[in-house]
């Protein structure tokens, strides 16, 4: 499996330094992030463009967003990114066509679905029941006043 | 030889451990005064042996010794000889040894400062010390052995990751491992106490300064963490809510959970099963944590090499040592309510909540962070969980703490009104609301995160600086050394809080075509590019950029960021200029050479407002907890629990 | 007591947990595609040989076939070669080259050098139509079957087991084209 990874074309660059680098394996990190002057039309396309790269995950590397990713596929699906922001493409309809070739997967922010349900909602009931068990904590404890 | 010198001392701190985990334990059951006068002498032989591999290891490092295989991978002839030294912890083996050698440290200080407590206790809780300390023993030796060697070895070795040859880096491992293991003391003493049955509510006192300070150093090392991020990483980011990140935050939030709840176990004698459940799990978390980043099971920008079968050592292991603690919890912990009543409006009541909060929101990390395992589990297909989560779950969950936070030390144990607790409070929210809008006006920062940021950071200060006068006020002595501390690091919540709020809304950063000669506008600043030049260091070369910036046409900073070429490895890598500031950091990072024709590059430049509030207010929580745990109160009370006990043990005889 | 058992319980949860994530850490570190089971989108390229004549997806429609993403810089495309190589001659459908991020000169050298059992290739310099098809990495094989669906997605290279495992899936694909 190793061998298999080592021949994505990012990794294939830094193989040799992925050999050397056993201890912290930083391998992502060893690239400079993205630095990509992009034509923008105005600065709310620019803001828009950086929200979107930061939401959505390089799925070649070990856990980066497009914005912060120098792999080629990164660059690629960046200069993408920007091409459906000049076409004026909203943000759903971008975050769709990831989705939609790359899956779920792409997304940090997972969608609300029957699978993310114990995600989103589990932190919330866990907080309900343990204010709940505050309030029943409290009440029994005045009683000993 | 001197590896094989480290190899057998090693050897001997592991018989040690085996021997420390059992005699004084069953000294302590069997009353055998003799067997537990031994732990004073087997944890010092434990530190000593430890102590002696470390320092092994680091010879073998300077030595240049490469048929080490660890020394091999990790260092070469080039490295300086402080990179050597350090690189002794720069991966998982020497790591290891480090967290050992730490651990080791943390079982002398307990049996240098514990003298006055009861012999019992102490030999528990160094027994239970050992215990740890004998599963990280097999685990390096069986799996992780940093002295194995490679015959014939390599004349030169590779080198060790660029990345982690830095002054940050040198401290960041160490800081935190110290907080990582630093929860092991809680965890002894919460078992010990556990062991011992009747002693409740003593055990929690004894355990404070040792929690404080372990949360005070994890503090520190998450915050340097951060920081060498922000700066070496080149994205200007300070927090991923990656995997590794997320391993050191939970225990961190467990443990300020502890922090608090030991506060009124050991003032009130409330929730003492509940603090010794926390104890438990701020260590277990930590162990979690060695897990998450040892094991390879979550993929992460910063893990160390992954390998399964070393992630399998650490779950058994993790699951025999928390296992039993929680089995222990279930067959001992206290289960009758303790300690006098409270009323809703009570100290009691705002650090439950507290806990609440804290507690959900570890809970939240961990469920965020384990997630796509569970998803992969239940054959859901495949997801990411990332930033946008964690965030948001993470204001939803913090903006009561940080609205509560200055109305808790104000509050009286027991019984208090909403009005007597309000009234002297009423002034900071002012303060709060007219000054915060005050500078976001004067600061252009009109977004809904920055406003609250200032609102709710200058709240916390206000609330903390309010208790600290009226305390000092009432008091004629004036603020003990535990005050300070608390006030220090509630202060120390608000700088942090306002940081993140400008860093997070305010932030410049654009990515720029600039050519020598050229002048780009960023922020206010003018960054002008002079020229790119070849430079050389110990072992490597770059290009480095020569940036002045002005601003009004004053020169603020000269900046130079480069592009390295690391000669061993042949990394390339960017080490980004910066120019620190209270109200902003300038930073700049090199991209790709565009054109060598007229020589233009792509760059970074970030404008970071207040970004050092960030860690400033994060060295003030670690400042915090080092003055609390100082507080001779601890120490001054527990002598005269000792001469209390003395005589009480006298009078039958 | 069940309540005081509760941590425990949960603790013994996590582990389950963990040691399942364990079992599937390298599984889980290959990114799954939405579009295996759905129809293969349509993708117009020019030829490598042929630069002037553009191809299509829709050419192949009715016919099952394999599609294998490769790159002269791409050194597992390297290891898996020989399989490659019997792919090509051994499983009886067209077997189509997807050269990806390449450039020409270097992709013909390449296959001057190490052998060209590929039917044809389409060529991908940009990296465009690979984004709809969902490559992330090079190698990746498609098995596209007659209906035009995407049957099964190989990511890295194929070695005696995957071919086996490619081969059986190709002949059943075959199978179902002719009933």
């Amino acid at each position: 499996m190793r061998f298999q990874v080592s021949g994505f074309r990012f990794q294939g660059r830094l193989r040799s330094a992925l050999a050397m680098v056993v201890g912290v394996l930083l391998s992502g990190m060893l690239a400079a992030s993205a630095i990509e002057p992009f034509p923008f039309e105005s600065e709310v396309q620019e803001k828009r463009f950086r929200s979107l790269a930061e939401e959505i995950r390089c799925t070649v590397c070990q856990n980066q967003s497009l914005a912060d990713s120098d792999a080629p596929l990164a660059q690629d699906l960046r200069r993408e990114l920007f091409a459906m922001l000049q076409d004026g493409r909203s943000d759903m309809e971008i975050r769709m066509f990831m989705v939609d070739r790359y899956g779920d997967f792409v997304l940090y922010r997972p969608p609300l679905a029957g699978h993310t349900i114990l995600l989103w909602g589990g932190p919330i009931v866990l907080l309900l029941i343990a204010l709940g068990s505050t309030v029943v904590i409290v009440r029994r404890r005045r009683k000993a006043l | 030889m001197i590896a094989e010198f480290g190899q057998v001392t090693l050897i001997l701190a592991l018989v040690l451990a085996v021997l420390l985990a059992t005699l004084p334990l069953y000294g302590a059951y069997r009353g055998n005064e003799t067997l537990m006068r031994l732990t004073t002498s087997l944890v010092i032989g434990h530190f000593v042996f430890l102590a002696a591999a470390y320092v092994a290891l680091s010879a073998a490092f300077l030595n240049h010794d490469f048929t080490l295989s660890y020394v091999a991978l990790n260092s070469n002839l080039l490295l300086p000889w402080y990179y050597r030294l350090t690189a002794v912890w720069g991966g998982h083996e020497g790591s290891l040894l480090l967290w050992m050698l730490m651990l080791g440290g943390w079982m002398l200080a307990v049996a240098a400062f514990s003298r006055t407590l009861p012999r019992e206790f102490v030999a528990r809780v160094l027994a239970v010390m050992g215990i740890v300390s004998i599963g990280f023993l097999l685990f390096t030796l069986l799996t992780s052995n940093p002295f194995d060697r490679v015959l014939p070895g390599p004349t030169d070795g590779q080198d060790l990751n660029p990345l982690l040859q830095d002054p940050g880096m040198i401290v960041h491992p160490p800081l935190l491992y110290m907080g990582y293991v630093g929860f092991a003391v809680a965890f002894g003493f919460a078992i010990a106490g556990l062991l011992g049955g009747k002693v409740e509510r003593e055990w929690v006192r004894w355990a404070r300064p040792w929690t404080l300070s372990a949360w005070a150093f994890l503090t520190a090392g998450i915050a340097l963490g951060s920081w060498w991020a922000y700066y070496e990483l080149g994205w200007g980011g300070w927090w991923f809510w990656d995997p590794v990140e997320n391993a050191s935050f939970i225990p961190w939030l467990i443990g300020t959970a502890l922090l608090h709840s030991q506060a009124v176990t050991e003032k009130r004698g409330s929730f003492p099963a509940w603090t010794v459940l926390l104890s438990i799990a701020a260590f277990s978390m930590s162990l979690l944590g060695t897990f998450l980043v040892r094991s390879g099971v979550l993929t992460s920008v910063h893990a160390f090499a992954n390998d399964p079968e070393r992630g399998l050592f650490i779950l058994i292991f993790m699951a025999i040592i928390t296992g039993a603690a929680l089995l222990l919890y279930a067959l001992r912990a206290p289960r009758i309510m303790t300690g006098p009543g409270f009323d809703w409006m009570s100290r009691e009541t705002m650090l439950l909540i507290n806990n609440v909060f804290f507690t959900v929101s570890a809970a939240m990390v961990l469920l965020g962070t384990l997630y796509p395992l569970i998803v992969d589990f239940m054959g859901w297909g495949q997801i990411s969980v990332g930033p946008p989560y964690f965030g948001a779950m993470f204001i939803l969950l913090m903006t009561p703490i940080v609205i509560l936070l200055p109305l808790g030390p104000f509050t009286r144990w027991k019984q208090d009104e909403v009005m007597r607790v309000m009234r002297p409070l009423v002034a900071s929210a002012a303060v709060a609301i007219v000054l915060g809008l005050v500078i976001s006006a004067a600061l252009g920062a009109w977004s809904l995160r920055a406003i609250t940021g200032w609102v709710g950071g200058i709240w916390v200060m206000a609330g903390a600086v309010a208790w600290a006068l009226r305390q000092a006020r009432s008091t004629r002595s004036g603020l003990a050394l535990h005050q300070w501390g608390m006030t220090l690091a509630h202060f120390g919540v608000g700088v942090f809080l306002i940081g993140v709020a400008m860093v997070e809304s305010m932030t410049f950063e654009r990515d720029m075509r600039i050519e020598p000669g050229q002048t780009v506008e960023a922020a206010g600043y003018q960054f002008t590019l002079h020229e790119v030049a070849q430079v050389k260091g110990p072992n490597w070369r770059a290009e480095e950029a020569r940036f002045t910036v002005h601003r009004n046409d004053r020169e603020v900073a000269r900046m130079t960021p480069q592009k390295r070429l690391y000669h061993r490895g042949g990394q390339v890598m960017t080490q980004v200029a910066l120019r620190p500031g209270i109200t902003r950091d300038l930073y700049i990072a090199m991209g790709e050479e565009l054109d060598p024709a007229s020589g233009a590059w792509s760059i970074r430049i970030h404008v970071k407002p207040f970004v050092r509030w960030i860690w400033g207010g994060a060295a003030l929580m670690t400042l915090g907890g080092l003055v609390s745990a100082s507080d001779r109160r601890y120490w001054r009370r527990r002598r005269a629990e000792a001469r209390q006990a003395e005589k009480t043990a006298e009078v039958p005889a | 007591m069940i309540r005081m058992l509760l941590p425990l319980i949960v603790f013994g949860g996590l582990l389950v947990l963990l040691v399942a994530g364990l079992q599937t850490a390298e599984e889980r570190k290959l990114v799954q595609s939405p579009l295996v089971g759905k129809p293969v989108p349509e993708i117009t390229l020019p030829g490598l040989h042929d630069p002037e004549t553009t191809r299509s997806t829709a050419d192949l429609h009715g016919h099952p076939y394999i599609l294998n993403v490769w790159g002269s810089w791409c050194w597992a495309c390297r290891v898996e070669h020989p399989y490659i190589d019997r792919l090509g001659r051994e499983a009886g459908v067209p077997l189509v080259g997807f050269n990806w991020k390449d450039e020409r000169e270097e992709a013909l050298a390449w296959l001057d050098r190490f052998g060209d059992s590929w039917h044809f290739h389409l060529v991908d310099f940009e990296g465009r139509a690979a984004i709809d098809l969902g490559v992330y990495g090079a190698p990746e094989t498609y098995l596209v079957d007659h209906r035009g669906v995407i049957q099964h997605k190989h990511i890295g290279p194929i070695d005696a087991t995957v071919f086996e495992d490619l081969m059986r899936r190709v002949m059943q694909m075959r199978a179902e084209a002719e009933s």
